[in-house]
């Protein structure tokens, strides 16, 4: 079993998923992701270790955004049914798709999502 | 009519987050592109939807035995601290400049994935061997 070492950066960026969880709402993952790569885990792995490091980290921050008053719970409801067949369905992908188109497909969402915010 | 909105946009942006890649900024910019939604509140639900995805994504990624808790560990102590700040900074600021701030963080991703020198993936750690 090899691992890469993890080089000093590892712990910075660990906090900033965080930082980017609190601040965003989203986007964790976004450097999650790249991390865990660079410590040696191939990119199926990197992606699915990535979601068990923003779950909690995602629930720590919609705890304090719920304690500042600064959202409705209930209006996260309606968004539910397709969050949890939507899983199954990207979960259930995961292992099948190639780690090239798999880069690919995050690279183009990311910038199709990035202009539209941009250039609204 | 909406309610079909609702649904594409939350099915597709639980696709892409439990990948792992980017689901949340779909969901954002859904809710404050298209339905008026003002960021914070848009970055308070897309917290909440995660929930659901990433346990049935956990379930399903821990049965394929994906998951290296060892690493995820020491990454979610760590987040823990950032989460306090990034919760206090994001109370601070002016919804507008977050949406911006946020849109450029995407495309700034974005770019580095899409010029990324591809290079050969690292060797999967088989987690059988010995």
């Amino acid at each position: 079993m090899q691992r890469k070492k993890r080089g000093w950066m590892f712990y910075p960026l660990a906090v900033v998923i965080g930082l980017l969880s609190g601040l965003f709402g989203a986007g964790g993952g976004v450097v999650a992701v790249p991390v865990l790569r660079g410590v040696g885990l191939a990119e199926d792995e990197a992606h699915a270790t990535s979601v068990s490091v923003t779950f909690p980290l995602a629930v720590l921050s919609a705890f304090l955004y719920l304690r500042a008053a600064s959202f409705e719970l209930s209006a996260a409801w309606p968004y539910l049914p397709g969050a949890f067949l939507g899983a199954l369905l990207g979960a259930w992908l995961l292992p099948k798709v190639s780690s090239a188109w798999l880069r690919r497909i995050f690279g183009a969402v990311i910038i199709f999502s990035a202009g539209r915010l941009l250039l609204r | 009519m909406s309610w079909i909105l609702i649904g594409a946009a939350s099915f597709l942006s639980a696709v892409l987050g439990a990948l792992g890649m980017g689901g949340g900024g779909i969901l954002v910019l859904y809710l404050t592109a298209h339905a008026g939604v003002p960021q914070l509140q848009a970055q308070g639900i897309n917290l909440v939807f995660f929930v659901p995805v990433a346990v049935v994504a956990l379930c399903i990624h821990q049965k394929n035995r994906l998951i290296h808790w060892g690493i995820a560990l020491p990454c979610i102590f760590l987040g823990a601290i950032g989460v306090y700040f990034g919760v206090k900074l994001a109370m601070l600021l002016e919804q507008k400049l977050l949406g911006k701030l946020f849109g450029g963080f995407l495309m700034l991703i974005g770019l580095r994935e899409l010029f990324a020198k591809s290079k050969s993936p690292p060797p999967r750690v088989d987690k059988n061997e010995k």
